[in-house]
């Protein structure tokens, strides 16, 4: 999940009789299936909600891309290159379309960048992992864009139309990414033992952090309570990561790999696998700054704004000296 | 901390004879930089043929507000549908 553990401001979910008129309006056109509209009447804290979790969702997007970035100038052929740069432009472009989305909240993007060059605004813990061989860019594709692929289907259904019709988009372009890196691992996979070593070796780094990012069980949360009332959220933590899993297990094998999951079974009762914790407590570490990479990601993000001002300067100037040339001849000639 | 740039609405025309559709938005110094960012972030994989942007901030909108008076007339003049009007099977066609 590219948005972990979004915070509402709710005590306690309402029931409809519990509303004032306008809220009650508004919550019946949402379990009416109706979309939001940008400046239509909504309650304050679904739209500090929707910013909360559309820019750290756009957060994600961006920084995502430096982890994969570390691998441009250093992948095995040139067709794989142009793949792989074809992919991360795709991230950029999906924290464009979520900025986007998010702007129409009522929140400026210098706004959203300073919060997340600040380190107020969170991104997806995932990112926090560093990219140490090349089977990294094939484990992230097939396992870190998968999870991101379970949780973003059900978003091109949320309530608010802008993020709602982003999902639509990303989801198009995200299958792209799963296979090119499914691509990467079977290649690696039926490759030398020193190669299928390295896809193995990338399984189980990218395993555990894979299933953190659907975050820890929500089930007595009564923020996910909220989002979900709101369509912002429409399954639990719990039901995805179980769907990933049951997904992923069966590529796995296919590929050769162990799943480097000690408790993991298929059982045939629940129709489902049987799988172990995440170590929640790495999780809750990389989500307070203390993931092996927290610092170099922000510390990238920071200087790739700051080394670029001069350049945002120089492109407004430039935008500033054709508008007051446009208008001085436009005044010669009346 | 230096200004932001303007906010533009992009619009793409996705085949030739379809109409210029709405697709998004993005920020951009000047005209020429949004059609240069649309085509980056907009048709990576060919989903136009020609571009439109539009300054955000000139783009007249109708409030929501407003939804009932605009909209709700038309509900009345059911007559501007043809399937209004009955006609005869023996006539076929119309």
């Amino acid at each position: 999940m590219y948005a972990q553990m979004v915070k509402t401001d709710t005590k306690r979910v309402r029931s409809l009789d519990e509303m004032e008129p306008q809220e009650r309006a508004f919550q019946e056109r949402i379990d009416a299936g109706q979309k939001i509209e940008p400046k239509e009447w909504m309650p304050e804290d679904y739209r500090k909600t929707l910013i909360r979790q559309i820019s750290q969702h756009a957060h994600s997007e961006i920084v995502g891309q430096l982890p994969e970035g570390n691998w441009i100038s250093r992948a095995p052929t040139l067709e794989r290159k142009a793949i792989l740069l074809a992919k991360v432009q795709d991230e950029a472009g999906h924290g464009l379309y979520l900025y986007c989305a998010a702007e129409t909240l009522g929140i400026s993007r210098d706004q959203m960048y300073e919060q997340l060059h600040s380190g107020k605004a969170k991104y997806s813990s995932i990112f926090n992992y560093p990219t140490l061989s090349w089977a990294d860019i094939g484990a992230i594709g097939w396992l870190v864009d998968g999870a991101a692929i379970m949780n973003q289907v059900p978003l091109q259904r949320c309530s608010y139309g802008p993020y709602a019709r982003a999902m639509v988009r990303i989801c198009k372009e995200e299958s792209f990414h799963q296979r090119q890196g499914f691509d990467i691992m079977t290649v690696l996979a039926k490759g030398t033992p020193e190669q299928k070593a390295m896809a193995q070796d990338a399984l189980d780094r990218w395993w555990w952090p894979s299933l953190m990012m659907f975050g820890p069980s929500d089930d007595a949360s009564v923020h996910s309570a909220q989002s979900m009332a709101w369509k912002i959220k429409q399954n639990s933590n719990d039901e995805l990561r179980q769907k990933f899993v049951d997904q992923t297990v069966p590529q796995a094998k296919y590929l050769g790999l162990t799943v480097p999951d000690p408790a993991l079974k298929w059982n045939e009762e629940k129709g489902g696998h049987d799988f172990g914790e995440p170590d929640w407590n790495e999780f809750f570490a990389v989500i307070a700054g203390e993931g092996p990479c927290n610092r170099e990601r922000l510390e990238a993000r920071r200087k790739a704004w700051n080394d670029g001002a001069w350049f945002r300067d120089g492109l407004t100037a430039h935008a500033e000296k054709q508008a007051a040339r446009r208008q001085a001849s436009r005044i010669a000639a009346e | 901390m230096s200004s932001e740039w303007p906010l533009w609405e992009v619009f793409i025309r996705g085949q030739h004879g379809l109409n210029h559709r709405h697709v998004g938005s993005l920020h951009a110094p000047d005209a020429e930089m949004a059609i240069l960012n649309a085509r980056d972030v907009y048709t990576r994989r060919n989903e136009g043929v020609s571009i439109w942007v539009v300054r955000s901030a000139d783009i007249v909108a109708s409030a929501p507000s407003d939804k009932g008076p605009l909209f709700d007339p038309a509900n009345a003049k059911v007559y501007r549908h043809p399937t209004f009007f009955d006609v005869p099977d023996e006539v076929g066609h119309m």
